[in-house]
């Protein structure tokens, strides 16, 4: 359904997007993930005609982005970052003039109109001036807007963000209740998003490819590795924290070590192992020698967010603050996005 | 050609969703009222005087009340267009909208002519405010009817081609601001250009004199149809929404 090849990007003096290559089959959910300035939204932007490549080949629904523009145009829905709205329209108002906009016959307008308001739960704004909706009733005016013609091909921009954790959840039932038919690109920074919806996931960063593939196998790429979380107590008085990240950096088979906590003299560690190596024994054995004494030891599976940093990272970078909170949509550490 | 209506009627309904369409209108009707107030008192006096004195020269509607009044609007004109066009692209490219234009199945020229279009009918409302005027002379009096319609052709024409400049300044900037104070300046520039040829009669003179607007609208003003005058001001439009449709493509190459 979506063809890219080669796809190259390039600004005054920036190159945005570097040499992107995918495909996407009919009806599939796919995540676009990158941190912030990766390129998503310039890729997306070439998806959808807004803007030309500057090298390289875009195809979507069988026909090429600069040759045929229009006939792309009319089997994408596209939701840009901060959603095109007229704050001087009313909802109904503004959705008949995108439909029309998009080539709906007069006939068949309202009909259409009744069925994305249903299925973007705006009917109780209906009538209301689009200028004093709130936030999340925006994004899904936005999302409605971007359905309405009943497109092949929806091209949505952080489809979620600005709503609340309720609204994030039926945001992702309808985007379920529209793959099959519709074959559908969304962009986002928030992780959980991807493994919730997405079936493939494609990661950027500074403008190049990192990866492509399913969620599962993402995870399964990495599960060679393991994450230990450790907390250490002194016997005797406070440790230094350096001393123990240090220690544990030197035990072998250890790829990285991230202080998660300090409270009253237990320090709380988290420890990546290298591929294929069990340090779990190493690592106890090295705290107790120490003469420290092990509070707490167990394994914790690597997340997408893992996943994610080590891929969009180049070199062995140490994150700070790597929260497993899934239920809580979060942006990736900063340290993760700089070489 | 849908597209293109369905475009013009969402301008006007900006327009008239906020209060610019109705202030520029009432701005437009006070200040051109008062000018049709003291032409028309100043006439009815004046040829008061000339009856008392005796002297029976004739004194002309149309010469004396319409033909100022007509080179006035046109003027004022120059004012009311940076307000009618600094938003038509401005605004879109600001609050992102232009992306919704941009990947819809529409053709840029459509945008353009639709946008260039609204902005027509506003100014036509606006002009309307000074034909109400002109309705009371007719009402009570028998002026020539033909040169008041070449005059207000004139000031339709004209304003076409300012409100096209106007739609192209639009395109090159985000902010409104700027947008209206730089077509300000650029309509200002058009008005003075016959400043500079009014003693003048050398090669560059007749040059700058040609391309000035105002000297082709005083044909218009006088009520004489000239084909030279109005293949200026449609080859005007032409050009600016020309590149107005060459710079909306360099925002996609540039974004």
């Amino acid at each position: 359904m979506i063809k890219v090849e080669g796809l190259t990007k390039r600004y005054a003096r920036t190159l945005a997007v570097d040499n992107i290559s995918f495909e996407v089959e009919k009806g599939q959910i796919v995540g676009f993930l990158g941190p912030n300035g990766a390129g998503k939204t310039t890729t997306m932007r070439v998806l959808t005609c807004f803007l030309p490549p500057t090298t390289g080949k875009a195809n979507v629904a069988g026909f090429d982005v600069l040759e045929n523009p229009l006939e792309v145009k009319k089997r994408i829905g596209y939701l840009p970052e901060t959603p095109p709205l007229y704050p001087e329209m009313e909802v109904v108002e503004y959705l008949t003039f995108v439909g029309k906009l998009k080539g709906i016959s007069s006939g068949d307008i309202a009909r259409r109109i009744d069925e994305v308001v249903g299925r973007c739960a705006i009917g109780d704004v209906r009538d209301k001036l689009i200028g004093k909706l709130s936030k999340g009733y925006r994004q899904r005016v936005g999302l409605a807007q971007a359905i309405i013609h009943n497109p092949d091909v929806l091209i949505l921009d952080e489809p979620t963000s600005g709503l609340d954790p309720k609204q994030i959840i039926e945001i992702r039932e309808l985007l379920r209740s529209l793959a099959g038919d519709h074959t559908i690109i969304l962009s986002t920074h928030i992780l959980s998003e991807v493994e919730h919806s997405c079936e493939r996931v494609i990661i950027i960063s500074e403008g190049r490819l990192v990866a492509i593939d399913s969620v599962a196998n993402l995870t399964n790429r990495l599960r060679g590795s393991e994450a230990v979380a450790l907390e250490v107590e002194a016997a005797s008085g406070r440790p230094n924290p350096t001393e123990v990240q240090q220690r544990l950096e030197q035990v072998s088979g250890v790829s990285r070590v991230v202080m998660k906590d300090s409270k009253n003299g237990r320090l709380a560690f988290e420890v990546e192992s290298l591929q294929g190596r069990h340090i779990r024994a190493e690592l106890a054995r090295s705290v107790v020698n120490a003469g420290w004494s092990l509070n707490e030891l167990r394994a914790i599976g690597l997340s997408l967010e893992d996943i994610f940093l080590q891929l969009t990272s180049s070199e062995k970078q140490v994150g700070s603050e790597q929260e497993k909170d899934k239920a809580q949509a979060k942006e990736p550490g900063k340290e993760g996005d700089q070489k | 050609m849908n597209n293109v209506l369905l475009i013009c009627r969402k301008e006007l309904k900006s327009y008239f969703a906020s209060p610019i369409a109705y202030l520029l209108m009432a701005f437009f009707g006070l200040i051109f009222g008062f000018g049709f107030y003291t032409a028309a008192r100043d006439f009815v006096r004046f040829s008061f005087q000339a009856s008392m004195m005796g002297q029976s020269q004739p004194m002309s509607v149309n010469e004396q009340i319409i033909r100022p009044l007509v080179g006035f609007a046109s003027t004022i004109a120059l004012f009311l267009v940076p307000m009618i066009t600094m938003r038509l692209f401005a605004e879109e490219k600001r609050t992102g909208t232009i992306e919704l234009l941009l990947t819809s199945p529409i053709k840029d020229l459509e945008i353009i002519l639709g946008k260039w279009l609204g902005a027509m009918l506003l100014y036509l409302c606006i002009l309307g405010m000074s034909a109400l005027n002109f309705a009371m002379l007719f009402l009570w009096g028998k002026p020539d009817l033909k040169p008041v319609l070449v005059a207000y052709l004139g000031l339709i024409l004209q304003g076409g081609v300012l409100l096209a400049v106007g739609a192209f300044i639009s395109t090159t900037t985000k902010n409104q601001i700027i947008a209206g104070g730089v077509t300000f300046f650029v309509c200002l520039l058009l008005w003075l250009l016959s400043w500079f040829t009014a003693f003048d009669s050398g090669a560059t003179a007749s040059v700058v004199s040609y391309l000035s607007i105002v000297t082709h609208f005083e044909n218009f003003g006088k009520g004489v149809l000239d084909s030279k005058d109005i293949v200026f001001y449609v080859s005007m439009i032409f050009f600016a929404l020309f590149i107005t449709a060459r710079s909306m493509e360099s925002l996609r190459w540039r974004a």
